[in-house]
């Protein structure tokens, strides 16, 4: 009897293809690249802080999207319950120290705020997603309305200007930003979350197949609680960051984050029907986004001298995306033409 | 190696026919040589021996230097029913891509219709005539039985504006060539498998079909819709349309075909009329080995409690009054046609169906069955019925379907996932339940329908069920792995799980079960002894009304 499997011409390792390699490689280049370029201008420690502390903001999103894209949905949502925890957050810390003042009680308080209205919309989420059964896309993308018309009402559509978070966005430790640190905190913790509990293998398993995990005794409801749950909670630790680094919170702030967060992921081997996806791709690919974009600003800045130039870097998302896409499938191609 | 003339003795009246008949059919029921895949001549005009339809001739095909076929030669006699047979993973499939133009052959002779191929794209081979029904159809689930059979040539005829009457009128036309009607209107997503299977071959035939071929068609088929099957196959036969059907249920190819041909590891093994084999013949050639199986001797334990006792249970419009018993170490069948109940009653005590009356105890315990949790805690497991879909995760590693009943408890420091502990389970299960494959780190698609199935079992055997309830349990599954399953479950019941196995299956439940329970219309009918029935009185049985 022949086996399918029996009799592969190569082993394992090298016929897997390794979608963090390739990204690790992607990374590498377009660093390598813009460091031979532009010198010393990119390749700077100046230049390497100014980037980090931008990066962290939509990084932390892209987690949450990840989670819920290897669940198999999504979460558009993150970004208005960061915005509506951001606002939240603001609002304690002016309405209890009118006089700027930030002490380290009403900082936690606030980050408390924060994180409960993160989780009470995750939850929400969850609860339209796993009980009603709307579909991700479509709860999510309704409940986003909901949470930044929600900061519209509060806020008016004024930005809430406090200071009082400053040292979170401006802080640093052994010249490490705070922001930098946050988010490779929350990347580490949900790469253990993934790989190492059961709830993580869930999500997995969840994500290739709802029907086998619904036959194996997997119990769907509260994965899926706990992965909207979440990404809410991360959304609402982007808010924090949000707030440190721009001294304001309002309701629209960081809209293009949505999209931006959804390229990361995929661009960071996320499948978007589910089921794969790793916390490390996703690191290399907000990495290779980061490179890209400041080092084409630059590039342009300096081609074109017009600061119309940065819109540039949208092109260059897009074109990066596609690329990457490209490859995946060819590669997926070749591996593939096996016996049928 | 010449191509075989064994079936040449008695070929003389298939050649005219089909061009006859095709001649005879009304005008609108003309053949599709429109567009995409009008041929650039009259088929009137090649010229016509005494030569089969296809001549496939010393075929060699490769994939990443794997051999798939080696030297293989396929002759197929216009109106004539072939069979095809062999292992998963023989190269049946692979031979049958080459004949449809989808796989480059690297090597040999495709003659067809008196027409030497350099090259065949899956154009050439349509145009030729050959039309595959793959397993799953290709049909669209959202649109009607009649937009499925007609639509493909209004399409082809590039009409802007479809013409919904004449699309009716030509479905319903071709429907009436094989002698069935179904709801024209009917969404094909709701019909039956045997029904999409038919709409499939009306389709064929609106291409013009000379050679149908069909990969495994009975396969999901209940007995009397295999029958209905067969009969619109002959008919068509009369026709002077030729048959390839690619199968390994040895019963049913010994039934229908006329020309049998037997493949193994990507060659012939042999080739000639049906009356040149039977039974004993075909496995041993298939597998290279004779298997015999034993039936299952049970022996019960005095004074045992029933592992599964159901008393009065009721499912609304799907289960009436069902009282059965099971005791550790029984393998009972349940038995009954589609919609029978059969299904039904397994997911029932699975905790999918909503019992509205009825308890179920077990061992002696009364508990409640109200979701797959209250089934999975009080010790039930269940293989479902399609395991594609419900049974695995197939783009998951064979590991990851394994652990993920028990996942939970292979917990180390901090309560995290133990590494170690998983790829021992999995190494452990891999192993004793004879799961052939490279590395469990592979996808579970990698694997053959036995070895999926393997680990369908291993998923439940390692959270260590009390009664295992298996739906269809070898549907797929070629005959080597089929009788290993068998003897693994036989092994089970030995050890005292109780095993619950639903099939349509006559050989398979005479084999493995002690006991058969028969279901119609949602009741357990009889009660029936594989001791004292045979597969013909049992197969009687079935189909009764």
């Amino acid at each position: 009897m022949s086996e399918t499997t029996a009799s592969q011409p190569f082993p394992t390792s090298i016929r897997r293809n390794n979608p963090v390699l390739r990204l690790a490689i992607i990374a590498a280049l377009i660093f390598a690249a813009f460091s031979l370029i532009l010198r010393d201008q990119f390749f700077s420690v100046r230049n390497m802080q100014s980037m980090a502390v931008q990066f962290p903001e939509f990084g932390i999103l892209a987690i949450a999207i990840a989670l819920t894209m290897i669940s198999g949905g999504i979460d558009l949502s993150v970004v208005g319950i960061a915005n509506l925890s951001g606002i939240l957050a603001a609002l304690t810390m002016t309405h209890f120290a009118p006089d700027g003042s930030s002490p380290l009680w009403l900082m936690l308080a606030a980050i408390a705020v924060a994180l409960v209205v993160g989780s009470l919309c995750g939850l929400f989420n969850g609860f339209l997603v796993a009980r009603i059964g709307i579909p991700p896309i479509l709860a999510t993308l309704g409940s986003g309305s909901l949470y930044t018309g929600f900061g519209y009402v509060i806020t008016g559509g004024y930005a809430v200007r406090t200071a009082q978070m400053a040292a979170i966005g401006n802080g640093s430790l052994l010249g490490i930003p705070y922001p930098v640190m946050i988010f490779a905190l929350a990347a580490a913790i949900f790469a253990l979350l993934l790989n190492r509990t059961a709830w993580g293998f869930n999500v997995y398993m969840l994500g290739t197949n709802t029907t086998a995990a619904r036959f194996s005794g997997v119990r769907s409801i509260l994965v899926l609680f706990r992965t909207y749950w979440l990404a809410g909670l991360l959304g609402a630790v982007a808010g924090i960051v949000f707030l440190a680094r721009a001294n304001s919170a309002k309701p629209d702030y960081g809209e293009s984050f949505v999209l931006l967060s959804v390229l990361i992921s995929i661009l960071g081997g996320v499948s978007y029907i589910g089921g794969f996806g790793t916390i490390s791709g996703l690191v290399l690919a907000v990495l290779s986004l980061q490179f890209l974009s400041t080092g084409l600003n630059m590039l342009m800045l300096q081609l074109s001298g017009s600061s119309a130039a940065i819109f540039f870097k949208q092109f260059a998302w897009g074109a990066l995306l596609l690329i990457v896409m490209v490859i995946n499938y060819y590669s997926q191609q070749r591996q593939n033409r096996s016996p049928g | 190696m010449p191509p075989p003339t064994l079936h040449h003795r008695n070929h003389a009246v298939p050649i005219h026919l089909p061009r006859r008949t095709l001649q005879a059919m009304p005008t609108e029921l003309a053949p599709l040589y429109s567009a995409a895949i009008a041929p650039d001549r009259t088929p009137d005009l090649v010229p016509d021996g005494a030569e089969p339809f296809v001549q496939l001739a010393h075929i060699n095909k490769s994939f990443a230097g794997v051999r798939a076929l080696e030297d293989v030669h396929l002759t197929i006699e216009r109106g004539r029913i072939h069979c095809l047979v062999g292992e998963n993973g023989c190269g049946k499939s692979t031979l049958i891509k080459v004949l449809a133009g989808v796989y480059p052959r690297d090597s040999g002779t495709v003659r067809i219709n008196g027409r030497d191929y350099e090259k065949m794209s899956p154009i050439d081979s349509i145009r030729e005539g050959i039309q595959v029904i793959y397993q799953d159809f290709s049909l669209f689930p959202n649109f009607t039985v009649a937009e499925n059979i007609a639509l493909n040539e209004q399409l082809a005829d590039n009409k802007r504006i479809v013409n919904w009457k004449q699309v009716r009128q030509v479905a319903q036309d071709a429907l009436k060539q094989i002698d069935v009607s179904l709801p024209l209107d009917a969404r094909v997503e709701e019909m039956s498998v045997a029904n999409k299977q038919l709409i499939a071959i009306s389709k064929a035939l609106r291409q013009n079909a000379q050679l149908i071929v069909m990969d495994e068609p009975t396969s999901a088929l209940t007995e009397r819709e295999v029958r209905n099957l067969f009969a619109v196959i002959r008919r068509l036969q009369a026709r002077g349309i030729a048959f390839l059907f690619v199968s390994h249920k040895l019963n049913e190819v010994l039934e229908i075909s006329e020309t049998i041909m037997v493949m193994r590891n990507g060659h012939n093994v042999s080739d000639g009329d049906r009356a040149e084999y039977d039974h004993a013949r075909l496995v041993f050639e298939m597998t290279g080995q004779s298997i015999r199986e034993k039936s299952y001797a049970y022996t019960p334990a005095p004074g045992a409690q029933p592992r599964l006792a159901v008393d009065q249970l009721t499912v609304h419009g799907m289960l009436q009054d069902i009282s059965l018993r099971l005791f550790p170490g029984e393998i009972v069948g349940i038995t009954g046609l589609l919609g029978s109940g059969r299904t039904e009653l397994a997911l029932a005590l699975f905790g999918m169906l909503p019992i509205a009356s009825g308890t179920i105890a077990m061992d002696g315990k009364p508990v409640r069955i109200r979701t797959i949790h209250d089934a999975i805690s009080h010790g039930i497991g269940y293989v479902p019925e399609d395991r594609l879909s419900e049974g695995l995760f197939l783009e998951q590693s064979i590991g990851n379907n394994i652990v993920v009943r028990i996942i939970d408890r292979l917990r180390g420091a901090l309560g995290l996932t133990d590494k170690r502990q998983v790829t021992q389970q999995v190494d452990h299960w891999v192993d004793a339940l004879h799961i052939k494959t490279g590395s469990p780190e592979l996808a579970a698609k990698t694997l053959s329908g036995g070895n999926q199935q393997r680990v369908v079992l291993a998923k439940w055997l390692a959270s260590n069920p009390r009664l295992l309830i298996l739906n269809g349990p070898t549907v797929g599954v070629d005959i080597g792995s089929k009788n290993e399953l068998h003897e693994l479950m036989k092994a089970l019941a030995q050890e005292g799980m109780g095993l619950l196995v639903i099939s349509d299956d006559i050989p398979e439940l005479l084999q493995v079960c002690n006991r058969i329970l028969l279901m119609r219309h949602g009741r357990i009918e009889e009660e029936i002894l594989p001791m004292a029935t045979n597969e013909n009185e049992l197969a009687a049985k079935l189909i009764e009304d």
